[in-house]
């Protein structure tokens, strides 16, 4: 590692809000990563006759396990728990035994029901587990944030790079084409787009990132202004290297900087467009996961205060941490903090 | 018996946990000039700060030392006091009149705002007092109470501050580095205003440099700061004619460089270059012709192998444009003779045969060495170009020589730019270009931004490498010194136009021109 890499990583560990939400973030993400595991309708692992089945990975039909159907066992029914208890053999379930999609038959009232010793977060208005749904959406929202960050930081550092390395006109009509793109009001072509197309997760992926690369674009096209004139770019171009390579191997290393620290920024803003998608019912196709879903169930369901304030809560502490992470990130990459962390301006 | 204005003793200086001036005590008295000697890094900067109290405090502290105005205690006065002083009793002017003056604010209103926010003149007879002052600095009336700082020159904004400065009429000017930022000849104008002043106003002067030629016009006392410590104290003719010191005798020893090595005057030319013109679109209009700027006009001239071209002229001369278009850096017209091949009309693609013989260094030390890259990848960057074929080791064992040859250590190339002072970061960009084995390199300032020790050794350094791969060199610098210490021929140039050409030595001995000899003056002999 560099000693500025160094110098950089030791002032972001010790900003202790940014470390501890990175840690935090870090954790959750973690979990949510392995929800099979976590939250599922089927048992993690299971003996039966004399035999170890991994149901969360292999659908077994219920023939198999020797019972009658010759369809997906239902392993929360109490006939397919009777088949395997009843001959010796175990299950071992996941800490929560329902899965995104579980509508729960045995819910003991009408639904939504509310937190009980069975459903810790109660469930939504489908009889749906809401910590289930909760934990899947956690995980759906994060990866979408994730990559729709790095393919709009992608699209953004090129096109940002091509004009402020080039300038001029490439520089003039590549502004033009930015200001009018970002003119377009996003929602209202998602929306006028969900009617025609029904929106699966690489589709909205999509979509999005034809509208949130414009952000990066600006910082990195003035890194690639300022940058281009540097002597150390002019005695590249004296020494006969081609323009991709000065971009690539002079320019863009120092140009990263400014982009790196809209990162966390950028990916806090997708996880919310996803949100206000869902929310709308433009987002993920019916039945997925999603914490706008969940917040939508709480609009619906005002009677079920549970739904509304477990929806408010997730996104409201995920955001609060990624801010968090971004300003440590900021921070660490000022070149005024990074002297000393004495404030010395 | 002249009265002590300044008592400085034992002061010394911490950012952080750093020491950077350490028990430092001198004294200036009334209507005296001293002046602070020292390389950058030495503490002459920080010292002076120190006395009216404009360190970045708490950052910077006082472990020790006391500094009396004339006998008041200003070490940990309150603010309301210093306020007081500064500006009245102690004012300032400093190196960069570019950014010293705020580009929004006419410079009348500049000056009168001091003297109304200091309650010392009502507005009227505030604005009566400015032109009254800029008559004093010698700003005659063709320049407006009411110009914006960016319609002034370098030296005219230099005034300005100064002006400024005086508006107050202090006791003590501390003049940090007045006229490095300047040209030759303005750098005169400025030192002769600021001795003038000095007499007629009776202030007394610290003068903060590294230039020693400023010092021996202007200072009656010397002292010579190195590394946080003033290593030698006396008045100036002792200094220079006998110095005690050896870091002072370094010092001087450094601004005196030997003539050049002889160059056969018979040996062929590798360059020629004739009628070359260099125009800067600088407005375009939809219709009609774009406006231009005539940069270099219409020059000739010859480089042979084994030789040094020194070119010289003031800022915007054209010096630097010339270099990047004989490298054709820039569109340019005319021709351009390479070794026999003419490259003006070459396109870009046809020109990456020839920047293998083309090479540049460039003024800024800093600004030339990408921060992101290891020496070693900075190096070896021309062979990655120009000789794909090698593999990384072979690589690796050229750079390392390249690296020896500018007097580094192999066991730096793994280091990133930050790591090194402004001399060693010179000495890689030479590597840089000496690594490709070139026929020519433009030297674009190489020793402007370096303290004059190091200038010397860089000096040395690149006629050991010329000596060495029998390169040519193409020298653009305004410091003459420098110039003549390599050049074998000489090019004057004002406003894109060649004054003077011929043999340095000639050039130098019997300039033929008034503009040549100007310049001769102002650098060899700035205060007559």
């Amino acid at each position: 590692m560099t000693p500025l890499a160094q110098r950089r990583l030791n002032q972001f560990t010790s900003n202790k809000r940014a470390y501890r939400s990175l840690w935090i973030f870090l954790t959750l993400f973690g979990i949510s990563l392995f929800s099979e595991f976590v939250a599922n309708d089927k048992p993690i692992l299971m003996y039966h006759q004399d035999e170890l089945w991994m149901p969360v990975l292999v659908d077994y039909s219920e023939k198999e396990l020797g019972g009658e159907l010759d369809a997906r066992a239902a392993y929360w029914d109490p006939y397919v728990e009777n088949l395997v208890e009843g001959s010796g053999g175990w299950m071992l379930w996941p800490p929560i035994r329902f899965s995104y999609r579980t509508a729960d038959m045995y819910l003991g009232g009408p639904a939504p029901r509310a937190p009980n010793s069975r459903h810790w977060l109660g469930t939504d208005d489908a009889g749906k587990d809401t910590l289930a749904r909760l934990i899947y959406g956690f995980r759906i929202s994060v990866l979408f944030g994730l990559l729709l960050t790095i393919i709009s930081a992608s699209i953004g550092v090129a096109i940002g790079a091509l004009q402020g390395y080039f300038g001029g006109v490439v520089d003039l009509l590549g502004q033009r084409v930015v200001e009018i793109w970002s003119g377009l009001p996003i929602l209202v072509i998602l929306i006028i787009l969900a009617s025609i197309v029904e929106p699966s997760f690489f589709w909205l992926l999509g979509c999005l990132a034809a509208f949130s690369w414009m952000s990066v674009v600006a910082v990195v096209r003035a890194e690639f202004l300022r940058t281009r004139n540097f002597e150390y770019v002019r005695a590249a171009k004296a020494l006969g290297d081609n323009d991709l390579s000065i971009i690539v191997r002079h320019v863009l290393p120092n140009a990263m900087t400014a982009a790196l620290t809209f990162l966390p920024f950028i990916l806090s803003g997708a996880i919310t467009s996803l949100t206000a998608l869902d929310f709308l019912g433009f987002g993920l196709p019916a039945g997925s996961a999603s914490l706008g879903e969940l917040l939508n169930q709480g609009k619906r369901n005002l009677q079920a205060p549970w739904l509304g304030l477990t929806g408010f809560i997730t996104v409201g502490v995920m955001l609060t941490l990624l801010i968090f992470i971004g300003e440590g990130i900021r921070d660490a990459f000022d070149p005024r903090k990074t002297i000393s962390g004495s404030g010395f301006k | 018996m002249t009265n002590r204005l300044i008592e400085v003793t034992d002061l010394s200086v911490a950012f952080a946990d750093n020491a950077v001036v350490e028990g430092v005590s001198f004294h200036i008295d009334e209507g005296e000039t001293l002046a602070l000697v020292g390389e950058s890094g030495s503490g002459k900067t920080v010292s002076a700060l120190s006395i009216p109290q404009l360190l970045p405090y708490p950052y910077a502290g006082h472990p020790s030392g006391s500094i009396k105005l004339m006998g008041e205690e200003l070490m940990g006065a309150g603010d309301t006091k210093l306020l007081a002083v500064r500006g009245s009793e102690i004012s300032m002017i400093f190196q960069e009149p570019m950014t010293s003056l705020n580009p929004l604010h006419k410079i009348g209103r500049q000056v009168t705002e001091l003297l109304v926010l200091n309650n010392v003149l009502d507005k009227r007879s505030a604005n009566e007092k400015v032109r009254e002052l800029f008559d004093l600095v010698g700003l005659d009336d063709s320049i407006r109470v009411d110009a914006y700082p960016h319609e002034l020159s370098g030296g005219q904004r230099q005034r300005v501050m100064i002006a400024m400065a005086l508006a107050q009429e202090p006791k003590l000017l501390i003049a940090d580095e007045p006229t490095t930022a300047l040209d030759v000849t303005i750098q005169k104008q400025i030192l002769e205003l600021l001795q003038s002043l000095q007499e007629r106003l009776g202030m007394a002067l610290l003068l903060i440099t590294h230039d020693l030629t400023v010092v021996r016009s202007l200072a009656q006392r010397i002292c010579v700061m190195n590394s946080g410590r003033i290593v030698e104290e006396g008045n100036a003719k002792q200094i220079f004619t006998a110095p005690e010191h050896d870091y002072t005798k370094h010092l001087l020893a450094a601004e005196f460089l030997s003539e050049p090595p002889k160059a056969d005057s018979a040996s062929e030319t590798i360059a020629s270059i004739d009628n070359l013109e260099v125009n800067y679109v600088i407005g375009r209009q939809w219709f009609g012709r774009p406006k231009t700027l005539a940069a270099v006009k219409g020059v000739s001239l010859e480089i042979k192998a084994g030789h040094t071209l020194g070119v010289v002229g003031e800022s915007g001369s054209g010096k630097t444009t010339l270099g990047m278009a004989i490298l054709r850096m820039l569109p340019s017209e005319g021709q351009i003779v390479f070794m026999g091949n003419e490259l003006s009309s070459l396109k870009a693609k046809d020109m990456k045969r020839f920047r293998k013989d083309l090479q540049i260094v460039f003024q800024d030390p800093y600004g030339s060495l990408s921060p992101r890259m290891t020496v070693s990848q900075i190096i070896g960057e021309g062979l990655r170009i120009h000789s794909p074929e090698l593999d990384e080791f072979e690589r690796e064992s050229i750079v390392r020589d390249a690296l020896i040859d500018v007097g580094l250590q192999e066991d730096m190339l793994k280091r990133y730019p930050h790591e090194f002072s402004g001399g060693q970061r010179q000495r890689i960009s030479i590597a840089r270009a000496i690594v490709l084995r070139p026929k020519l390199i433009v030297m674009d300032e190489p020793t402007s931004a370096l303290d004059v020790s190091v200038q010397s050794q860089i000096v040395d350094l690149l006629r050991e490498v010329q000596a060495k791969y029998d390169l040519v060199y193409l020298f653009i610098s305004h410091d003459l010194k420098v110039v003549r210490a390599l050049a074998h021929y000489l090019v004057v140039m004002k406003n894109g136009n060649v004054i003077e050409q011929g043999e340095a030595g000639q050039v130098f001995d019997s300039p033929k021109e008034a503009y040549t000899r100007e310049l001769m003056d102002a650098a060899f002999s700035p205060l007559g």
